[in-house]
């Protein structure tokens, strides 16, 4: 009977986390912020099939940046679990929290149980439909949860990110200010980026019932010359 | 609720009946599933179950009108006077239920939820074509309960984007789903509704005609057939009429629906009962 090394707990949860950091930084990062009309997700994704930002339920949508195929996945299980909750309950009973309490339960029993932590880092935002605040749930490879009152930066890069959008920032701002903010914030001093990098979406008061909307490249190009 | 994953071999895709089933066999008040093997029950006037009746649909220069009256029966009760049964089952196409009201209005509900969940978890909304065929399988798994005097017989409508045409589609309880090329009707006062839209139906109507004719159309089934519900003057209960075109589905506003009865009632009080507007 072979004895396994013995290996410290710590160092398997430094090395698992370190494995998920490597694979989420290689991916490019997102930017997620509250407006005046509700709430602004902008991230770099030059494809525009493959989303990184998508709608999950009436006033909640889901971005997520790292593996793709780890964060779709985990987008299709929530699509599901809001339709079915609504079709059991009431449209008015799905909800962010449970949602994003679900995903940081899952990931964090991947990250201690299984082979692999999952390269992913998540956010699970909600327009307010009562007038109170909007929230925007920030979930990591580990499952760890934060809930961000203005903006969230996911990615690889999200200290150098967040310090430069922390400074543009502002309370109340509209669309095209938050938005232009965003892209700066993303492509920094010695870059520019050009609607077709851009996936952009918005989940708006306006926009009814269901509150998510694509910007499409044309209407980005006009906002963000604005 | 636990986390909806699956392995990749057991994946539902983007079928939400499907997942249903697949989560918890016969769960979510029988969503996507036949009923248990239908009993040798009374096959009809067993139980009072409120039934709704007409709802038609035609083709205009824009998209589709469809309309339906506001009347429920038990038998030759009156359940409820202020039902709806015209329905937006997503952005660009509607459906309208004939039948026993609650597995119908149950239907549409798993319709809509059906819709919507294919969109966003294929990130594409599914064809007209495809919509009129999910709702053909719905009310086939319908069928057992059909068998026991349930029927539900829904009309399904839409505008169609990739041909630029809107489209109507009827349904037997078998589940048959059946293109129309200009009008279709269901309900008990269905035929009635058919033949006066047929009278007055022309290739280029507009908005307005085609409006005026869908209120025609109820006006005169509710005339013949009495589970169907005329407009009610005294409560404010008018049919429920809908538009669906390139900009999606769109309510007639209940006092341009009321304004449109005035006017017919007028016309058939001043005596001229069938006569036939050029």
């Amino acid at each position: 009977m072979t004895m396994p090394f013995y290996v410290a707990p710590e160092q398997v949860m430094k090395d698992r986390a370190e494995y998920a950091q490597k694979g989420i930084a290689r991916g490019r990062s997102l930017v997620a912020s509250v407006y005046d009309g509700g709430i602004l997700i902008v991230a770099e994704n030059p494809s525009r099939s493959l989303h990184k930002v998508s709608e999950i339920y009436d006033n909640i949508a889901f971005a997520g940046v790292g593996k793709y195929n780890e964060f779709d996945q985990l987008r299709v299980a929530g699509v599901r679990h809001a339709d079915l909750k609504g079709f059991a309950y009431s449209r008015e009973d799905v909800d962010a929290r449970s949602l994003a309490n679900l995903y940081a339960q899952y990931l964090g029993n991947v990250f201690t149980h299984e082979m692999k932590p999952l390269e992913v880092e998540i956010l699970v935002a909600e327009l307010s439909t009562t007038g109170g605040e909007d929230q925007l749930y920030h979930i990591s490879y580990d499952g760890t949860v934060t809930d961000e009152e203005r903006f969230a930066v996911l990615g690889g890069e999200t200290e150098v990110i967040s310090e430069r959008f922390a400074q543009s920032y502002e309370r109340d701002w509209d669309l095209d200010r938050a938005l232009g903010a965003a892209v700066a914030a993303l492509a920094g001093a010695d870059r520019a980026l050009a609607p077709a990098d851009l996936e952009v979406a918005v989940l708006a008061q306006a926009n009814g019932r269901r509150a998510f909307r694509r910007l499409e490249d044309d209407e980005l190009g006009r906002r963000l010359a604005a | 609720m636990g986390f909806p994953l699956f392995a990749p071999g057991a994946d539902p895709g983007p079928d939400f009946a499907a997942l249903v089933r697949r989560l918890e066999p016969g769960g979510l008040a029988g969503a996507g599933r036949p009923a248990t093997q239908p009993k040798p029950a009374p096959p009809t006037g067993g139980l009072p179950v409120p039934h709704g009746t007409t709802v038609a649909a035609l083709r205009y220069a824009d998209g589709v009108v469809m309309a339906g009256d506001r009347r429920a029966t038990e038998g030759n009760l009156i359940a409820h006077r202020g039902i709806e049964k015209v329905f937006p089952a997503d952005r660009h196409s509607a459906v309208a239920i004939a039948g026993a009201a609650g597995p119908a209005v149950e239907m549409v509900k798993l319709f809509q939820t059906q819709l919507e969940h294919y969109e966003k978890v294929e990130g594409v909304a599914l064809s007209l074509e495809g919509k009129a065929n999910q709702l053909g399988q719905m009310v086939r798994e319908h069928l057992p309960m059909a068998m026991q005097g349930l029927a539900v017989v829904p009309l399904f409508a839409g505008y169609d984007l990739r041909r630029g045409t809107g489209r109507i589609f009827t349904y037997d309880v078998t589940g048959g789903h059946y293109e129309e090329a200009d009008h279709g009707a269901t309900g008990s006062g269905g035929r009635d509704a058919r033949t006066t839209i047929k009278l007055g139906w022309r290739p280029d109507l507009g908005r307005e005609q085609a409006i005026e004719l869908a209120v025609r159309a109820l006006y005169e089934a509710a005339d013949e057939d009495s589970a169907t519900g005329g407009p009610d003057l005294v409560r404010g209960i008018y049919p429920l009429v809908a538009t669906v075109t390139a900009q999606g589905y769109e309510k007639i506003d209940d006092t341009e629906v009321a304004e449109r009865f005035a006017a017919l009632v007028g016309q058939r009080a001043g005596g001229q009962e069938g006569a036939v507007r050029s």
